[in-house]
């Protein structure tokens, strides 16, 4: 089947600064991929690529299995919703009436429920809105358009908690029942980890790692306890990290514990505790250049 | 509805949830489970995850689906994992209370004490209908 997205040797030079390096990943549909790194990793330009929006200096990429750019009949299939997007001099109902029309799979109802969920006034001028409001507003047209392939950038970016936990559930259930391909980049990685069935990370315009979500859960472990202790259970192991107060240690370490590690690990009276994704993102860009990250890539 | 913080698989994790309902009686024999659907909606996470927790109960066999309904719990499965988590209780959880009452210095009779002590004051749920 071809992917939805499919990228390879991808670049993207600014002048002198490259904001994409060599990125190559496919995408099957439906999934829902996390697309993670720091501030100016890149990620949005990825989108803005893969939403024809934005040419690659060299590399190729193909949305159902066509170049995006300039192509009419694979941009109705795709929907960008931007970050801090900016709209037309237009009221709220103007953009949805006008999505409405550009999106063959637009649903009305789902749209009508977001609005009020989010609590978006439809006769508000959209430049009136709060920058929340706005990203309402995104999250609303995102999702309503139904397209089958969905990419948000930073969906949560202004959002409070209670509207990110909304968007979360709306996402799910729009998902489940309308499978599809959705990529979303986001800063809140902890809190979207259990959505995800794919992680991506970026790092200065690389792509660190490219993992299904499942597969990292408890590839690192961080280890706290007596420094002696510590080293015992560690002992072979790749360790990432590692800082000291007194005489306690904590060591990131890389690799799956079994039962009689935990049980070591116990009798050492050490503290085992999960490395988020968040951390483990984190660690994927610190480490990308080193092998150690190869129990990771390859669970 | 978030999970325990425990750091084996997600779809693991939820299967065990779903596990415990059965065990404890929660969810019947012969009772529907939730969809996958649910699960994902519930838990807030990937439906393809939810899908894959009811896989590992059905490969237990301890739900079964029923084509175009739903998968339900399977006759026996309350038995099988009571027999199941019987077996493995000495070493879930008297071992590290035997541990930490000797780390502790409590001594056996003192931890027998302690024993009768707490069944006399806790209320247990088991699901079994008296």
């Amino acid at each position: 089947m071809t992917p939805a997205i499919s990228a390879a040797g991808l670049e993207r030079r600014y002048r002198d600064h490259r904001a994409l390096a060599d990125v190559t990943f496919e995408v099957g549909t439906p999934c829902i991929t996390g697309l993670l790194g720091r501030n100016g990793a890149g990620k949005s330009t990825l989108l803005r690529i893969l939403a024809g929006q934005e040419f690659a200096t060299a590399g190729r990429v193909r949305v159902f299995g066509a170049e995006p750019l300039e192509n009419d009949t694979v941009l109705r299939r795709m929907i960008l919703v931007r970050d801090n997007q900016t709209y037309p001099d237009l009221r709220v109902r103007h953009a949805v009436a006008a999505a409405s029309l550009l999106y063959p799979n637009w649903d009305a109802d789902l749209a009508g429920t977001l609005l009020d969920a989010y609590e978006l006034p439809p006769a508000r001028p959209i430049k009136k809105l709060s920058r929340g409001m706005r990203t309402a507003l995104g999250l609303t047209i995102g999702l309503a358009a139904r397209a089958e392939l969905t990419l948000f950038d930073e969906p949560c970016a202004g959002l409070d908690g209670v509207a990110r936990a909304l968007f979360y559930d709306q996402l799910l259930a729009d998902y489940a029942a309308h499978p599809r391909c959705i990529v979303l980049s986001t800063h809140l990685i902890d809190e979207a980890a259990e959505l995800l069935d794919r992680v991506l990370v970026l790092d200065r315009g690389r792509l660190v790692l490219d993992a299904p979500a499942d597969d990292l859960r408890g590839t690192m472990t961080s280890v706290t306890g007596q420094a002696g202790s510590v080293e015992r259970l560690i002992a072979g192991r790749t360790t990432l990290n590692r800082c000291t107060l007194g005489t306690q240690t904590t060591a990131v370490m890389v690799g799956r514990l079994d039962d009689r590690d935990r049980e070591l690990a116990d009798h050492l009276r050490l503290r085992l505790e999960r490395v988020t994704l968040q951390q483990l993102a984190g660690y994927a860009a610190e480490y990308h250049d080193r092998t150690v990250l190869t129990a990771v890539r390859t669970p | 509805m978030s999970l325990p913080d425990g750091d084996g698989p997600i779809f693991a994790q939820i299967a065990a949830e779903l596990a415990n309902q059965i065990a404890d009686g929660t969810v019947g024999e012969g009772e529907r489970v939730a969809s996958s659907n649910e699960i994902s909606a519930f838990y807030r996470v990937n439906p393809a995850t939810a899908a894959r927790s009811l896989t590992v109960l059905a490969e237990q066999g301890l739900v079964e689906k029923r084509r175009g309904v739903g998968m339900f719990v399977a006759k026996g499965a309350r038995e099988r994992l009571v027999q199941e988590r019987r077996r493995g209780f000495a070493d879930r959880y008297l071992r590290p209370l035997v541990v930490e009452a000797a780390r502790l210095g409590i001594g056996l009779d003192e931890l027998l004490g302690l024993v009768r002590e707490e069944l006399t004051s806790v209320e247990v749920t088991t699901g079994v209908k008296a």
